[in-house]
């Protein structure tokens, strides 16, 4: 049998680094149209009928459910080390991992729930 | 200071401040570098709401973007926009530290590995832009 | 100039004293406190041995960055004063010295030697190797054990458990090289929490290195090797190493 089995820290860092690359790549151009450019009227928003039908695509759902996933899992790892370090509080750990890990978990359910049941 | 034993000499141990990344510059960019993951999480929590508001109707989706207009969660977002820029610019520069591509014997120039990156990124950028634009 | 002095038997806590020293054009910072030892204050205490970037034993902070005091110029500080200071992270033994043992614990749980399943015997000849082989390694090879990536390191600041930059980046070196069969052996003991996953890339020991060694890349080379080798035993558990 191989070494680390116990370890899932492997596992951990993949999901944090897929988060990344998804994040890095799509998150920008989301903020960028959605949080400014629509509510400042830079650009027309498109219409509600155009973003529901969008919406029923399954590529979109699928799309959108793996970012919110990934990049959920991006800050769990992220920001597990941040309060570790910034804060100085490793020795709360299993509280940090519960919050961090736990709140991506319920937000892939969430995600999950949402897109599915539309 | 430590307890001296025989084999362990004497020494002065100095605690590391809490605001540790407050104190040089390259520590305060990796800070802010770190941080930029909460505001991934914000993004993640405004598209749920955003895909709920939908779900619940025009009426409902005309509310949410409504609020989308309020200077507070403009400023949020705005901010959160400039920490996921962050984000993606570490994010591919670091790339080709952590890939260490070799070929023909010789490793690839980080540029090599990071300008894909960043063209992948304009493209992908703009594929999204066009499918949201179009309706 | 000022310099950190720590008596450990006379005082509770290191302070600084100022000292003058004169600037002149090729002197370094090393020069500086060889000056102030002959002529000012004999009983100032400082490793150094080579003056030439190569012994790695006189790392000091130099105004609060990590530097090679003997690669450091006084002129780049003019007109003063430069603050001299042990490097941090490291316990204080006596004014500018440091304890390093941590270090050479840490550097022996890596294994930075050649390990083989089999010896060959030395009638056979050497283990021969490709200049291409050797360039995959070569970087990470360049280390002189000075330190200054352990100074720079917040994370081996606040958990003195982390096997550090240098030792990882040194693992690294040997995990690279064609002639090594020792990944496995290696990977059990750094793939812990105080090993490889205890970085978080904070990079700035790259930045110090002496040696553009890049330590922080190593680590995270040796992250993607650590993760292939994870999926390989999720994906085939039976495939026993």
């Amino acid at each position: 049998m191989s070494h680390n089995k116990r370890s899932n820290e492997p596992f951990l860092w993949l999901l944090f680094s897929a988060g990344g690359v998804v994040a890095a790549m799509v998150i920008p151009i989301h903020l960028l149209l959605f949080g400014l450019a629509f509510p400042l009227g830079w650009l027309n928003p498109p219409s509600y009928q155009s973003l529901a039908d969008l919406l029923h695509n399954p590529v979109t759902r699928l799309y959108l459910f793996v970012v919110c996933t990934l990049s959920l899992f991006h800050w769990a790892h992220r920001f597990r080390y941040t309060l570790y370090d910034g804060l100085q509080i490793k020795h709360l750990n299993e509280l940090i991992n519960t919050f961090c890990y736990g709140g991506a978990i319920v937000g892939t359910v969430v995600a999950g729930y949402l897109l599915w049941s539309l | 200071m430590n307890a001296p034993t025989e084999y362990l000499p004497k020494s002065y141990r100095t605690r590391v401040s809490t605001y540790w990344w407050l104190h040089r510059w390259p520590y305060l960019k990796f800070i802010l570098r770190e941080l930029s993951s909460v505001f991934v999480a914000w993004f993640v929590i405004l598209t749920l709401l955003q895909v709920s508001a939908i779900a619940g109707g025009a009426a409902g989706y005309a509310q949410f973007q409504e609020w989308l207009q309020n200077p507070i969660v403009i400023l949020l977002n705005l901010v959160s926009f400039l920490f996921v820029l962050l984000h993606a610019v570490t994010w591919f520069n670091l790339a080709p530290k952590a890939m260490a591509v070799r070929m023909g014997g010789k490793r690839v120039p980080d540029l090599l590995i990071a300008g894909p990156n960043y063209v992948a990124w304009a493209v992908v950028s703009a594929a999204v832009a066009w499918i949201v634009l179009r309706g | 100039m000022e310099v950190t002095r720590y008596h450990p038997g006379r005082d509770a806590e290191p302070g600084l004293q100022s000292y003058e020293v004169p600037l002149r054009k090729e002197w370094v910072v090393l020069d500086a406190l060889n000056y102030v030892k002959d002529k000012l204050d004999g009983s100032l205490t400082f490793r150094w041995s080579c003056r030439m970037g190569v012994c790695g034993s006189c790392g000091m902070m130099v105004n609060g960055e990590p530097k090679l005091t003997c690669a450091t110029f006084l002129t780049d500080y003019a007109p003063g004063p430069v603050r001299v200071e042990p490097m941090r992270n490291f316990p204080i033994l006596r004014d500018l010295v440091v304890d390093a043992s941590d270090f050479l614990v840490k550097l022996t749980k890596s294994k930075p030697w050649i390990i083989r399943k089999e010896e060959k015997p030395i009638a056979e000849g050497e283990y021969l190797q490709t200049p291409e082989q050797l360039d995959t390694y070569k970087q990470f090879s360049m280390c002189i054990n000075c330190l200054l990536c352990y100074a720079a390191c917040p994370v081996y600041g606040l958990d003195p458990l982390f096997s550090g930059p240098a030792a990882l980046a040194l693992a690294q070196r040997y995990n690279m090289d064609s002639r090594d069969q020792g990944t496995d052996e290696r990977l059990d003991i750094l793939s812990q929490h105080d090993g490889i996953w205890g970085c978080t890339f904070v990079g700035d020991c790259t930045r110090v290195c002496p040696k553009h060694v890049d330590p922080a890349g190593a680590i995270q080379q040796y992250k993607l090797t650590a993760t292939k080798e994870w999926v390989k035993s999720f994906l085939m558990p039976w495939g026993g190493k």
